[in-house]
């Protein structure tokens, strides 16, 4: 295995488009290196992405934010504009882990490393998050959604390079939240997971979008949810109708994580719990 | 908080004091040295590789390509030890390293010893195996079923009565009176099957060790283990040299409750170093130990319990069915022993089945066997008691075991604690606080044996009058301080003029393993008697010194002083002044102690719990836990607490989270602490502690051994607090969210 | 072997050394430079009890690579008491008997002073949640998160 740490990210999209064999992007590595340690991945590149400017930057852009791909969960989390804005997307990465694996956890990590299960996934596609790619073929912008394509396995080509992640401008009542279910109260995998966005006017839902995780081979989202809450107040029938909805589109497998009823279950009674949060955050927001 | 027996009646200096730990500096510096901690000039890397199916014929081993490579020192298979063992070194070997079959999934079938890790890991890819995989069998009612396939065949013993599966290899049963017509007089008799899961007992240290054995049949071992001695007494069984020969050297142990009292790779390590004529070092991976060590065993069980309306339990039946992996050992018998051991039960029976299924060979877990006996009849004790509509605290107080009473496995007891418990328990704040909406309070007792074992032990004095004292039981939570403690009260001297070393086995005799909670009985034991040998010594010095018989000297603070006036009028001489001139005294003065005392005191305990159970999810808080025991003498009492604690907390992590999970295939599916569920800081509440003394007439000071009965209770604690919450009897662990909601749902169906 | 040359700092004092691409950081604290303070508990980030500081951060040796450490402030459990001087958290595991076997506590240890540099004043539930991703299969964490709110208290006081 050969590591690389190149200064540029033409340099190192260069690199990994051109070496032979398993290559791997390493920024905080807490997925990279279990697989490595573990013999289930055997890289014969690692090209480590956090010399490179700007991945561990935060920037204003459009209203939005701009965050880059080697932004760790404890740099997120004491980013006050992020945190203001988005609280879902950023809790959702904060609950990756421990206090050691959040400084160097990240966002773009998560998306990659291709988990059903994957906290900040179903919170950024909620918050219409894109990432931005760079590889041989020039750059593109995508939606977060189009990332994933299974267990393991994503869009992305070979050389590309994910550099950052896009959360748009949050507007005016606007709220999110992200809640997950663990045995324990901290250090697991998601068992199920429901990232919630929306706004309100006048204190009914204008516009919202409900993504469910680990309920199936990607994050899905609850397509219905959107007629179910728009016009809402969120009402206990809205509720309701919310959780029997995320419950019927799970499509999940029995592990050693949960059970297929169970995991459907829970779904609706994450969606009915994140639904209320997020509803909240958009009533005090400004 | 202490709540102290009135029989205790011995005042002391330094027991029962809390100084810092003599091994203490070392351990909050890294400095101490633990199993993976050791390095040697030409050291080679030892790997294992270890058997993908859960049950397998091992047709053929081809390591030619692994042996072509020029890193590779040695490899190793079952060829290369010992030929013609039989009994428990046979299992023992077969376990570490497969011989015809591999028996379960991670199963040792050969290990390469290379010049890097790197290399050794590459060359365990290239050995190839050729496998038949067998049919397999993980549970242990699937194993009991006529149809199961056979793990082992011939691996039953006589106890097993005819027309049983091969699988089942051994049979007990105690207890005494006629049941039925106990269960006749009942107002109420309850019947409920109840099963546990394999739980590891999740040490953060693996198992690692550093081996040199040379063609000239001479070795040293580096070890994380319980037992030093009986790791080498194994090793040279199994590697067929002599016991004398190999010197085996305890490391700093990180954890073992259990499970370190055994080998694993440590004979593995030795192989390889004959073979390559180098010191060869393994440590396990985490996935290593999970699937390759020794976690308890899963149970199935049957409990049968009779009750009048005033609570008096009039029988009591239990059937206790455990695997203990693909040997016999499992702790059946334990189970069927203990279930029971704190009533005074006139009619009582309890049956016990020794199962094999392709699982890892269990190994000790704190009190083997006795918590799921515990689960299963606490359990249904306390359904019962919400019957009947009776206190739990009462009717195990108005049933509970005494002096005198005849236990359920046979002999009766002497002194024992389990009522100051009980009162202790009762008298708590914790019994009387108000329990909030959603929450569910739970009561348990539970019992252990307590061990002695054999020992030695020897202290020594130095010029100045400080004292070195060699125990044979590795310090496996603060042993150190303890028996400093008790040297210094016997000596008179204090705390910090003692060392207490962890000796190899080429400088002391033999010493079973630190299991049992026998360290502080019976190391303890064993030091306050070589210091008692010491100061015999110490007072003839005196006497021949004063020209007065040796009985007219006694031995008081310290110093050695005239038995009275008629003994003659000498000032009297501190041990310091007496060591000072020894070497022209008579030469070094060294008191030592070896036996297997017979004395240890049982004990009990009584845990409250109270938790909260989220009906949407399933999901179990504990909110409040409190541990009640005796301890007979609490020698170290911030490890004593320490011990509760952590008893609690393991009890905790099994009953709720912890599992064994084996996929379709036969494989374990958790070999990690991601999905092996321990519990973390933020699971947990303070864990409130009374240290009840009851001291165990059997050793000097009292002490009745702390480290396992605290697993005893929790287990049924947490099982009652939880189903009294959810409103519905739970009888199976863990108890996870969704077994929970899945009860929850079925108790809505009616 | 395309070995990687490193330059670092490990507890004040610089380091070089060379690698195999493939070590984690815990390999070459432990194998290379004879630090064995940090322990490996499982090798996947879950046990915490190889705990180091990389640059002010606590983070999980054995979830780093070596060659990441180039021009790294590193800090070990062996950095903690300053001029033979034991640190309060160190003196605080000792007193209130913080621990049994050991083998978490350099982690530990090197999490909370971490936990302290940040919030010199946590509530216990902070100390839990900054402390789980450090196992102790010991102590049931109690002496633990009291050890670790004393000797806050005692920094606190003694400014």
């Amino acid at each position: 295995m050969d590591y690389i740490a190149p200064e540029s990210i033409e340099d190192a999209a260069a690199r990994a488009a051109s070496a032979p064999g398993v290559v791997r992007i390493l920024a905080g590595g807490t997925d990279v290196l279990v697989q490595l340690r573990s013999g289930f991945v055997e890289p014969d590149l690692v090209v480590d992405i956090k010399r490179i400017p700007g991945m561990k930057d935060v920037t204003a852009e459009n209203g939005g934010w701009r965050i880059g791909a080697a932004v760790s969960g404890r740099e997120l989390g004491a980013h006050s504009g992020v945190a203001g804005d988005w609280p879902g997307v950023v809790e959702a990465l904060e609950l990756i882990g421990s206090t050691q694996i959040q400084a160097r956890a990240t966002l773009v990590g998560n998306l990659c490393n291709a988990s059903p299960a994957a906290d900040s996934v179903p919170a950024l596609i909620a918050a219409g998050a894109t990432v931005s790619i760079r590889g041989p073929g020039g750059s593109r912008e995508v939606p977060v959604a189009e990332i994933g394509t299974g267990p393991g396995r994503t869009s992305l080509e070979r050389g590309e390079i994910i550099t950052s992640v896009f959360l748009p401008e949050r507007g005016a009542g606007g709220g999110d939240a992200y809640l997950r279910f663990i045995p324990r109260t901290e250090m697991d995998i998601a068992v199920v997971g429901c990232g919630v966005n929306l706004r309100i006017a006048d204190g009914r839902i204008v516009d919202s979008r409900v993504v469910l995780g680990a309920v199936a081979p990607t994050a899905v989202e609850v397509e219905e949810a959107a007629a179910i809450l728009n016009g809402s107040a969120l009402e206990e029938d809205v509720l309701d109708a919310l959780a029997r909805a995320s419950s019927a589109i799970c499509r999940p497998i029995d592990d050693k994580r949960g059970t297929v009823e169970y995991r459907t279950r829970v779904a609706g009674v994450l969606a009915r719990r994140a639904a209320r949060t997020a509803y909240e955050r958009a009533r005090g927001s400004r | 908080m202490m709540a102290l027996d009135e029989t205790t009646a011995r005042e002391f200096k330094v027991v029962g004091t809390r100084p810092v730990r003599p091994d203490g500096v070392d351990k909050v510096t890294g400095r101490a040295r633990f199993g993976a901690d050791a390095y040697a000039p030409g050291m080679l890397h030892g790997a294992v590789l270890r058997s993908p199916h859960a049950h397998a014929r091992i047709v053929r081993i081809d390591a030619s390509a692994a042996e072509a490579m020029p890193e590779v020192k040695a490899i190793v298979t079952q060829a290369d030890f010992a030929e013609g063992l039989s009994g428990e070194n046979r299992n023992v070997l077969e376990n570490i390293m497969a011989g015809e079959r591999a028996l379960y999934d991670g199963h040792a079938v050969a290990a390469v010893a290379a010049t890097t890790a790197f290399a050794a890991r590459d060359a365990l890819k290239r050995i190839e195996v050729e496998y038949e995989v067998l049919p397999h069998v993980t549970d242990v009612d699937e194993a009991m079923k006529e149809d199961a396939p056979v793990v082992r065949d011939g691996a039953a013993d006589a106890s097993v009565p005819d027309g049983m599966h091969p699988n089942v290899v051994r049979y007990h049963e105690n207890g005494h009176g006629d049941v039925e017509a106990g269960f006749a007089t009942a107002d109420l008799v309850i019947e409920e099957r109840f099963r546990t899961e394999a739980a590891h007992q999740g040490y953060i240290e693996p198992h690692a060790c550093l081996a040199q054995l040379g063609p000239d049949g001479k070795g040293e071992l580096w070890c994380c283990t319980q037992g030093h001695f009986v790791a080498g007494k194994i090793c040279a069984s199994l590697l067929g040299i002599d016991a004398s020969q190999l010197r085996v050297t305890a490391s700093e142990i990180g954890g073992g409750f259990g499970g370190k009292t055994t080998v694993f790779i440590e004979p593995v390590a030795l192989a390889l170093s004959r073979k390559a004529n180098r010191p060869v070092k393994i440590v396990m991976s985490r996935a290593e130990v999970f699937r390759a060590t020794g976690p308890t065993s899963s149970a199935s069980m049957d409990v049968r319990i009779g009750m009048k309306k005033d609570g008096t339990i009039t029988a009591g039946e239990g059937v206790f069915r455990l695997q203990g992996g693909a040997f016999p050992g499992a702790p059946m018998e334990f189970s069927a022993m203990c279930a029971f051991a704190p009533y005074d039960l006139e009619n009582v029976r309890c049956i016990g089945w020794d199962v094999i299924c392709n699982r890892p060979k269990q190994a000790a877990y704190r009190a083997p066997g006795s918590p799921m006996g515990a689960f299963a009849v606490e359990s249904v004790i306390d359904e019962l008691c919400n019957r009947l509509g009776l206190d739990p605290i009462e009717v195990r107080l108005k049933n509970a075991a005494r002096e005198g009473t005849r236990a359920a496995f046979g002999p009766r007891y002497p002194r024992i604690g389990l009522v100051e418990t009980l009162e202790a328990a009762r008298a708590h704040a914790h019994y009387s606080a108000p329990l909030e909406p959603g929450q569910g309070r739970g009561v348990s007792c539970g019992f252990w044996f307590n061990h002695a074992g054999e020992t030695a032990v020897s202290l020594a004095l130095a010029e100045d009058g400080t004292v070195s004292l060699s125990v044979g039981t590795p310090d496996i939570g603060g042993s150190r301080a303890s028996m400093c403690q008790m040297a210094a009260e016997a000596l008179g001297i204090s705390y910090d003029k003692i060392r207490t070393t962890v000796a190899d086995t080429a400088t002391l005799g033999y010493n079973d393993v630190s299991h049992g909670s026998r360290v502080t009985y019976a190391s303890g034991l064993a030091t306050i008697k070589a210091a008692e040998d010491t100061v015999d010594k110490l007072c003839a010095r005196a006497a021949a010194e004063w020209g007065i018989d040796r009985d007219a000297v006694v031995w008081e603070d310290g110093h050695a002083r005239p038995a009275g006036p008629n003994a003659g009028e000498f000032e009297p001489v501190s041990l310091a002044r007496i060591a000072s001139r020894m070497g022209r005294t008579g030469g070094p003065i060294v008191g030592h102690f070896e036996a297997t005392p017979e004395g240890a005191g049982v004990s009990f305990a009584t845990h409250l719990v109270d938790a909260e159970v989220d009906p949407e999810t399933g999901a179990t808080k504990v909110v409040r836990y409190t541990v009640v025991q005796d301890a007979g003498k609490a020698i170290h009492p911030s490890y004593v607490e320490g011990q509760f604690q952590g008893g609690a907390a393991q009890g905790i992590g099994w009953a709720l989270n912890e599992e064994y999970i084996y996929g379709e295939d036969g494989r374990l599916q958790n070999p990690g602490f991601l999905d092996y569920r321990i519990p973390v800081a933020s699971d947990l509440p303070m864990i409130d502690t009374v240290i009840v003394e009851v001291p165990n007439p059997g050793h000097p000071y009292g002490v009745r051994g702390v480290g396992e009965t605290s697993i005893c209770p929790p287990l049924a604690a947490i099982a009652n607090a939880v189903s009294n919450a959810a409103g519905v009897r739970l009888c199976e662990l863990p108890m996870s969210p969704p077994r929970i909601l899945k009860a929850l749902d079925a108790e809505a169906d009616g | 072997m395309n070995m990687m040359h490193v330059r670092a700092t490990v507890n004040g004092d610089a380091v070089e050394f060379v690698c195999d691409p493939r070590e984690t950081m815990l390999d070459v604290l432990r194998d290379r430079l004879a630090l064995t303070g940090a322990k490996e508990g499982c090798g996947t980030g879950d046990c915490g009890a190889c705990s180091i500081t990389v640059d002010g951060a606590v983070v999980c040796g054995c979830l780093m690579l070596a060659a990441e450490a180039e021009g790294a402030e590193i800090g070990t459990v062996e950095g903690i008491s300053e001029g033979g001087e034991l640190h309060a958290l160190q003196e605080n595991f000792l007193k209130h008997a913080a621990l049994q076997c050991g083998i978490c506590t350099p982690g530990i240890l090197v999490a909370a002073k971490a936990l302290l540099e940040e919030n010199p004043d946590p509530t216990d539930t902070e100390i839990r949640y900054w402390l789980a991703g450090n196992l102790c299969r010991c102590t049931g964490y109690d002496k633990i998160v009291r050890a670790v709110s004393d000797a806050a208290a005692e920094m606190r006081e003694n400014g």
